[in-house]
């Protein structure tokens, strides 16, 4: 019934395979993803296993309030990223961009709290390097690094994943606007969405994972 | 797959579960549970994950092969993980060449 349909590529029976391939294809790329992140996840483990107490003591350092601010701000805006599909999904042209534009604003909201959490680690000489080594006030500074080299790769790789989310966003305004997603077809929205979610989902387990591991310490 | 009816109402009652997990993880941490805090917190995190992959990307609506991809990449990670700590966790239970 949708053999006609004006987005069907010519290498697809019809729609319902060609959705299936790029929502399959998408889910590869996210399994890949699942293991890069994994592994710096692993990598965590390992040295907080070695590390524990130390790694609790830096954990401290960080501001839980920020982390658990933008842990709700983007679990907002996974919410307003499921109702920009449903906007589709229902054909309503102008609420993908309203709840696109929110999403992109909330995302923004993160990368805004994210920068002020760095300016701070960098102003009291928390970022590994020469300063870190003569200004850490604690002991055990060297595996007091490794928390900090940890904390700033992995936000650091989730903060640039979220800034290759607001990108494919941005991508997906003016098709959205000019009415190419209805509920036969929006792959691109569906493929960009599923990318949202799954960084959603690694702030989920950075969040507890380097904020409160130590704020029963409270250090700082 | 017929697309299948989109519910709004599914999506608003993920969104106030993934708060009441991110309330809980907070309070969890101020509490001194000894090594339970990890387990407490990871159990929650798994949860919010599972909520998120089922509802907001829908895979509980998705094909088999969609779930099973999903499945796949999990169960990799935790090959990954479980096999190199096995190695890093058990070093120095025998007293071998390069046991610390």
């Amino acid at each position: 019934m949708h053999s006609g349909h004006i987005e069907l590529q010519h290498h697809f029976d019809d729609m319902e395979q060609q959705k299936e391939a790029s929502t399959f294809g998408m889910w590869v790329f996210l399994v890949t993803e699942i293991l890069f992140f994994g592994g710096l996840f692993l990598a965590y483990t390992i040295y907080r296993a070695r590390f524990r107490g130390v790694f609790a003591e830096a954990s401290g350092h960080l501001n839980v309030t920020l982390g658990g601010l933008n842990t709700l701000v983007l679990i907002a805006s996974s919410l307003t990223m499921a109702l920009a599909i449903w906007s589709a999904q229902v054909n309503k042209r102008k609420l993908i961009v309203v709840f696109l534009l929110i999403t992109m604003a909330l995302g923004s909201t993160f990368l805004v709290v994210k920068y002020f959490e760095y300016a701070e680690k960098f102003h009291h000489h928390l970022v590994p390097g020469p300063d870190f080594e003569q200004d850490y006030p604690g002991p055990n500074r060297e595996q007091a690094q490794v928390f900090f080299a940890l904390y700033f790769c992995m936000t650091g790789l989730h903060a640039l994943h979220m800034i290759v989310g607001l990108s494919l966003l941005t991508y997906l305004l003016v098709p959205s606007w000019k009415g190419r997603y209805t509920s036969e077809w929006h792959n691109p929205l569906e493929c960009c969405g599923l990318y949202w979610h799954f960084v959603d989902i690694v702030w989920i387990f950075l969040f507890p994972l380097l904020y409160l591991i130590g704020s029963r310490h409270h250090v700082s | 797959m017929a697309e299948h009816a989109p519910s709004r109402r599914n999506y608003f009652l993920v969104f106030a579960a993934l708060v009441v997990g991110t309330v809980l993880t907070y309070y969890a941490a101020t509490l001194d549970l000894g090594p339970l805090n990890d387990v407490v917190a990871l159990a929650i995190a798994f949860t919010k994950a599972t909520l998120v992959v089922l509802f907001f990307m829908h895979v509980y609506h998705s094909s088999r092969l969609t779930k099973l991809t999903v499945v796949a990449g999990v169960l990799w990670l935790v090959i990954m993980i479980s096999i190199t700590l096995s190695d890093y966790l058990t070093r120095g239970w025998l007293n071998t060449y390069g046991a610390r």
